[in-house]
């Protein structure tokens, strides 16, 4: 990641500007806007690609200032022990402070009641959230969140007002004209920002190629014992085993998100470089969420009603 | 300033979509994402049988811009979408607006950030109120090129005959607006017609297809790149977002600043150009310095342009804050504590005039009070009605503002950036109101 001043090989003025200069100017606009206008604030950052993304525009953003936020980790405890050790180590390397606050914990003080030991715990990280943003009253919290992943995200903004319930009323969004951001909330009440919102999958790749951003080796293809389950593949792991009469291929797949062990599922692919990626994203028949996220499928309005709880 | 190189030309178009209930927006940005390859294959699979379940036998292209659940139960669009494709040219970002008069707030949040303006008519219908209030909001907030898609051209008889009556009709209208462009194209969204490819149907017209138009009409940040007639470069305009202090712990890691002390301005460059040793005056106080240094985390460079978000460093100490404006001295805004304004009022609980609202400006929030409210507009006919004693829900009025302390600011026509603020009520928090600086701004 950036660390030093370093020479990049074409300055923006000499290459024109690109789409990803625009992308690039209006995220950090909304970062320094964010540490402006509002007290405490968290950084979502799960070591997925888009909080990646969001830590080195906020370096970008910042220089030679250190990121004044402090991260925070939903973690749902069912995790790739690849980006946990990349999560820490870049918190380690870049000096930041890492709150981690557990889905697991949540569940074993009572605060959330799991219908089924082994559903997928990404829904319930919204009580974690909430009470992790009670704790240490954060004023707003950073999410890499996409308006290109699903239809509800399509319709959120940038400054997405939360009442003290952290409920998103879609029905009632503050107008949000220009660059002009308003992040005034009353205590207990919280601003969710998503700085690339306007970013797709592959402005997100373009960019990590272009700042050289490192990223958990799950991103990149590798070989892996899976299961065909529907259209997806399940990888087999210690949380998801095989199921009886499953057969178990071994096959060269790459995750392109990055959760819950039990509800995100890898595509197939030999890409094994941010350009082979670039490439292989730009040619994509599926999109990013239909293609690895088994916890949407089920609903058409799964990822609205979350939100309406207080979800990301 | 630089040339506009072609590469400099592709980057990134945001356009935004509106028009009245019923005209096939949906239709039309279906069609856009589907012909142009934008779909990918399990969006297509829902929408093949979300028109399953409506008992549809070919493939509805609105159904895929539905989004929330309440929209989906009444059939309508309540807030703004954002969609993003590319083609080979450029990449793309739609704002998706509602149709329906009470949700016009949300209209202009997708219109504010638009290069251009995609209006939509039924041909069968001609031009409604709704479209000429579209229209009025589009040119409100500032957006230069306007497109009208004369839409359902394969449900009209006589297709020709009814495009152009349309077209004149909206011509005049749109014209007296004052939009830099204005631009029709017959479109038949539900066959495709001079959406993407040009179709069988419309052979007689012989103008761009609308996918042509977006491919090859100036961005906004082309429009700053280029100089004004005459070969005037823009006034520089720095609204300074934050200070940044760095000393002792705070720097970031092996950035070079870890011993000593920085202390700069970071802010984006709303027009104009800042070069190293450039004169600045540093408003409202008036006080002036040199730019010193122009930082990014790329490293230092000797002059910056237009939206680029840099750090600035000025040779001496001046007393400089959030929301203060740097300009070039010889073409410096007044700063003023009048502003002429108009407003378009958002909120559901009137405008009580007599309280005061907080105005956010570049990235200056005051509080301000309404001290006059000149005229309303009517948008259907545009006049001006006199006297107003409040504002309502959607009115737009010609208005002064008395703020608590002096803003600068630039008629909005000349900046965007500059001449924009939002009203927002202390009690609730709400954005209840935005507004542009008129022209007789510096009073």
């Amino acid at each position: 990641m950036l660390t030093a001043i370093e020479a990049k090989p074409a300055s923006r003025t000499q290459r024109g500007w690109s789409h990803l200069d625009a992308l690039e100017a209006e995220s950090i606009f909304i970062l320094r806007e964010i540490a402006a206008e509002c007290r405490n604030v968290a950084l979502l950052f799960s070591g997925g690609k888009d909080s990646a993304v969001v830590l080195r525009l906020a370096e970008r953003a910042f220089f030679p200032e250190r990121v004044p936020f402090t991260l925070l980790h939903v973690d749902t405890e069912h995790n790739f022990p690849e980006v946990i050790e990349f999560r820490d180590r870049v918190v380690r390397d870049r000096g930041l402070r890492l709150v981690v606050r557990s889905v697991g914990e949540s569940i074993r003080n009572g605060r959330v009641r799991l219908r089924t030991p082994d559903e997928p715990r990404n829904p319930h990280q919204s009580v974690t959230l909430l009470d992790a943003i009670a704790e240490f009253g954060f004023e707003a919290c950073i999410g890499g969140a996409r308006r290109d992943e699903e239809k509800a995200r399509a319709k959120e903004r940038v400054f997405s007002f939360r009442d003290e319930f952290g409920q998103w009323d879609p029905k009632n969004q503050r107008p949000e004209l220009w660059s002009l951001y308003n992040g005034r909330v009353r205590p207990g009440e919280n601003i969710r920002a998503f700085p690339i919102s306007n970013w797709t999958e592959l402005d997100v790749w373009q960019y990590v190629r272009r700042e050289r951003i490192e990223l958990p080796s799950i991103y990149f293809a590798h070989e892996r014992e899976v299961v065909r389950r529907g259209s997806a593949l399940v990888p087999v792991t210690g949380l998801t085993p095989a199921r009886e009469g499953e057969r178990v291929e071994r096959l060269s797949v790459r995750f392109r998100t990055v959760g819950d062990i039990t509800c995100t599922a890898p595509v197939a692919s030999y890409a094994g470089t941010v350009d082979e990626i670039v490439r292989e994203t730009e040619r994509a028949r599926i999109t990013e969420r239909g293609a690895t996220r088994l916890d949407d499928q089920t609903n058409d309005a799964a990822m609205e009603l979350r939100k309406k709880e207080g979800y990301f | 300033m630089r040339a506009i190189a072609p590469a400099a030309r592709a980057g990134l178009l945001r356009f935004v979509t509106a028009g009245s209930v019923d005209d096939g927006k949906s239709t039309l940005i279906g069609r856009l994402l589907f012909d142009s390859k934008g779909l990918q294959a399990d969006q297509i699979t829902a929408l093949e049988a979300a028109s399953r379940r409506r008992g549809l036998t070919e493939v509805d292209l609105s159904l895929l811009t539905d989004g929330l659940l309440a929209e989906r139960e009444q059939g309508i669009t309540i807030d703004v979408a954002y969609r993003y494709f590319a083609t080979p040219a450029r990449k793309f970002i739609i704002g998706d607006s509602p149709g329906h008069a009470q949700y016009t707030r949300n209209m202009v949040t997708a219109a504010s950030t638009a290069d251009v303006a995609v209006l939509l008519v039924d041909a069968r219908q001609g031009l409604q109120p709704q479209t000429r209030r579209h229209a009025y909001l589009a040119r409100w907030v500032g957006i230069p090129r306007m497109v009208l898609a004369v839409n359902k051209m394969d449900l009209v008889v006589d297709a020709r005959e009814a495009f152009e009556r349309i077209r004149a009709q909206f011509h005049r209208f749109a014209t007296g607006l004052g939009f830099a462009e204005v631009h029709e194209i017959p479109v038949s969204a539900l066959r495709g017609d001079m959406v993407v490819s040009r179709g069988e149907a419309l052979g007689w017209y012989d103008g761009l297809t609308l996918l042509e138009y977006l491919e090859t009409a100036p961005t906004r940040h082309d429009d700053l790149a280029r100089s004004r007639p005459g070969g005037q470069s823009r006034p520089l305009r720095f609204p300074v977002q934050r200070v940044v202090r760095v000393a002792g712990g705070n720097a970031q890691p092996d950035s070079g600043f870890e011993y000593g002390e920085f202390r700069g301005y970071q802010g984006t460059i709303a027009s104009g150009e800042a070069a190293l040793g450039d004169e600045i005056v540093a408003l409202p106080a008036g006080t002036r310095a040199r730019i010193a240094q122009i930082l990014t985390a790329d490293g230092e460079l000797a002059h910056a342009s237009a939206d680029m978000a840099v750090t600035l460093r000025l040779d001496t100490q001046i007393d400089v804050s959030r929301g203060d404006l740097f300009a070039a001295p010889e073409t410096a805004p007044e700063a003023t504590q009048d502003i002429d304004a108009e407003v378009c009022w958002f909120d559901a609980e009137p405008l009580v005039a007599s309280r005061p609202y907080l105005i956010k400006q570049g990235c200056a929030t005051v509080r301000a009070r309404f001290a006059s409210l000149a005229h309303r507009i009517d948008v259907d006919s545009l006049r001006l009605v006199d006297g107003p004693d409040t504002l309502h829900m959607n009115d737009i009025a010609h208005v002064q503002l008395r703020t608590q302390r002096p803003l600068a600011v630039d008629p909005y026509e000349s900046n965007r950036v500059t001449g924009a603020f939002i009203v927002i009520d202390e009690a609730t928090n709400r954005t209840v109101a935005a507004g542009t600086v008129g022209r007789g701004a510096q009073g």
